[in-house]
């Protein structure tokens, strides 16, 4: 298994959308087979058209606020002494969070393919909400799936996809969270695929919705990377970059620019998922060696049992609260391209405080995950290592949660 | 080697109606329940499927979710199934049988040894629902060698040339979905379009057996009774879960449905 240099991960799958030969694919129903086969071809011929890369780069720019800023978190830095800790603050995204560039995505695939509805899944509700957004801002009817667990725990974003005029559509079956709302999402789809569009929240699923994802975060590395020449004059020698990985969007979003880089130069982590300490449970199908397995339509490493069930997860974030985890990811690991750990809810929590502490930033529990790892490397590496941590969503949304552990905001 | 998916067939066809097959969920809900289900239905069912319960079934509606959680809750294995399979096939030794459940459980115990203990389970079939053409292709050949049909599924949107591709690598049985939903949907589409589709699809090679399934009740069977044969799923999976909660006796009250179905094809 290698990694290809010069052409982007999305694109280095075989004639079946595998990856590596093993993960990715499309397990679908035979019903999906045409609809997913119209998206692939209409995705492969809008990703070319200039007219719709320019729609595209409009929308980024006006609608989301692209670029997202790159910061210095000086305090924190000075605090843990070693390596400098920066921030590429992509919760500034319109809506707050990476969410926002797939769902745009979506929304104007969906309008050039002629279709006036929309749905999607949400497990912290950002996808939901971005989608929402978008939704209403091109004139489409949007149905959000979310698990009724989630939609307690992240009541904000509910909020505003209701106040978006999207309709939540709360799923009860399983352990009511995000594996459960993708299922009932694509079930939606299986029976209305003739008049609606189906946007899945991350990169996972079926290989074209995978690469769709994909193809759309993948702005906030060019971001990143101009930011950096002009920050630094050329690429740092020492660079370490973090990112929380659910289903691993703004993993991919972060990294795609810099795959082609030597990993001595370039290290990419993913932070995973650990659940509670004391629990057997957890989200961290990666980094807690889960076997292969198919879930969603596609091959990935799984939480699951030996029979092939899937396990139930646990984890203080809704929107890494996901047994399985995108192919590409499955990809980078056995390349031993990016390193994949874990943070317990307990970390998050810890980094969450600590960054809120020092710095005029509030990053959600999510990318608190990221940060737990950067506090925890940062101090052991030296002066000229340069760490930067995708903030990639905004702790707005999780205001219960954080007063129920913390007791306060 | 005699297929006895054919040979049910051949028998519903010579009794002119349609070949009755029938959806249940193995281990709901309890082993020996659902065993006793099967036996019992195929007094009247000329070919049983039995469902491998998932609990991730994206194709599934409400009905099946429920017996697979059921089943899966009071502690059904993969071996348990083909237990299940093994003891009906002992005291029907005609009846056939298919197994119909998602790729993942499949992959988890080996493809190989999968078909290997379908085998000797005496399974005459296997459905697959997330494993569409041309991905299935060398499992179904697989299959094929251990005189195991593997059985295609078409549906609305499946393209004419697709249709064709799928018929020419077909063995014995095709499944016609009737319509866009998951199963147990309501019957959104009349029975007129449905039949135009099928013979669509039946015309292209008269040697296939072509069923249709998804929302098929009593109320709409009839209508239907052109095709070589009719699934029904959830309609008697809903009896289970109504004579579960009514403290009834589920066994006699799906053969009962069973058999109004059966009359009403006649």
């Amino acid at each position: 298994m290698k990694l290809k240099k010069g052409v982007p991960l999305i694109d280095q799958h075989d004639q079946f959308g595998f990856w590596g030969g093993k993960f990715g694919g499309s397990f679908i129903p035979e019903t999906l087979k045409k609809p997913v086969e119209d998206l692939t071809e209409k995705f492969k011929k809008l990703r070319k058209d200039k007219k719709f890369i320019k729609k595209r780069d409009y929308y980024f720019k006006n609608y989301i606020g692209s670029p997202t800023s790159f910061v210095k978190l000086e305090n924190l830095s000075s605090q843990l002494g070693g390596a400098q800790i920066w921030a590429k603050v992509v919760s500034e995204a319109n809506g707050g969070a990476h969410k926002i560039y797939n769902a745009t995505v979506h929304a104007l695939l969906c309008k050039a393919m002629g279709k006036k509805y929309i749905v999607g899944d949400t497990g912290a509700g950002y996808a939901g909400k971005m989608l929402s957004m978008a939704a209403k801002k091109f004139g489409l009817k949007c149905k959000i799936f979310m698990g009724a667990k989630d939609i307690k725990r992240q009541k904000p974003n509910c909020d505003a996809m209701r106040k978006n005029g999207a309709e939540i559509v709360p799923v009860y079956s399983g352990s009511q969270t995000l594996v459960d709302a993708v299922s009932e999402c694509m079930r939606y789809w299986v029976s209305n695929c003739d008049n609606t569009h189906m946007c899945v929240g991350s990169t996972v699923g079926p290989n074209i919705f995978v690469k769709i994802c994909g193809w759309s975060t993948a702005q906030i590395s060019r971001e990143l990377k101009a930011q950096l020449k002009s920050e630094f004059k050329k690429i740092p020698k020492k660079i370490k970059l973090i990112n929380c990985v659910g289903g691993g969007s703004s993993a991919y979003g972060f990294w795609s620019e810099f795959i082609d880089f030597n990993k001595k130069q370039i290290e990419l982590i993913g932070v995973e998922a650990g659940g509670p300490k004391k629990s057997k449970l957890h989200a961290a199908p990666l980094s807690r060696n889960a076997k292969i397995g198919v879930l969603h339509g596609a091959a990935s490493y799984v939480c699951q049992d030996n029979e092939g069930q899937i396990n139930e997860t646990e984890s203080i974030s809704a929107g890494l609260d996901y047994p399985g985890v995108s192919p590409i990811h499955c990809f980078l690991k056995d390349t031993k391209r990016a390193r994949y750990t874990y943070a317990t809810d307990e970390d998050a929590l810890n980094a969450y405080v600590m960054v809120t502490k020092f710095e005029n930033l509030n990053p959600s529990l999510e990318p608190s995950h990221a940060f737990a790892e950067a506090i925890k490397i940062a101090p052991k590496l030296s002066r000229d290592t340069i760490i930067i941590v995708n903030s990639c969503g905004d702790a707005k949304k999780d205001r219960d949660i954080l007063k129920e552990r913390l007791g306060k905001n | 080697m005699v297929s006895l998916i054919n040979e049910a067939f051949k028998k519903a066809r010579s009794a002119n109606r349609p070949a009755l097959l029938t959806y249940t969920v193995a281990g709901d809900n309890t082993k020996k329940k659902s065993l006793d289900i099967l036996k019992s239905i195929s007094d009247y069912a000329d070919i049983c499927e039995l469902g491998f319960p998932h609990n991730t079934p994206i194709a599934d509606g409400g009905q099946i979710q429920t017996s697979a959680y059921r089943a899966i809750k009071n502690g059904i294995k993969i071996n348990d199934v083909f237990a299940i399979a093994k003891k009906f096939k002992l005291s029907k030794k005609t009846a056939p049988i298919i197994l119909m459940g998602y790729y993942n459980m499949i992959y988890q115990y080996n493809e190989n040894k999968f078909i290997k203990k379908c085998k000797n389970s005496k399974i005459d079939g296997l459905i697959v629902v997330d494993l569409p053409y041309p991905e299935n292709k060398s499992f179904s050949k697989k299959c094929k060698r251990k005189g195991i049909n593997f059985i295609q599924l078409v549906s609305p949107t499946t393209s004419n040339a697709r249709l064709k591709k799928i018929i020419k690598d077909s063995h014995d049985m095709i499944y016609y979905i009737s319509m866009l939903s998951t199963t147990g949907g309501k019957l959104k589409v009349s029975p007129k379009k449905i039949l135009q589709n099928y013979f669509k699809i039946k015309n292209q090679n008269k040697l296939k057996n072509v069923v249709i399934g998804f929302g098929i009740t009593e109320k709409t069977i009839k209508s239907l009774r052109k095709a070589d044969g009719l699934v029904i799923g959830s309609a008697l999976i809903k009896e289970i879960s109504k004579s579960i909660k009514k403290r009834q006796n589920a066994v006699t009250n799906v053969t009962n449905l069973v058999r109004r179905l059966k009359i009403k094809i006649k």
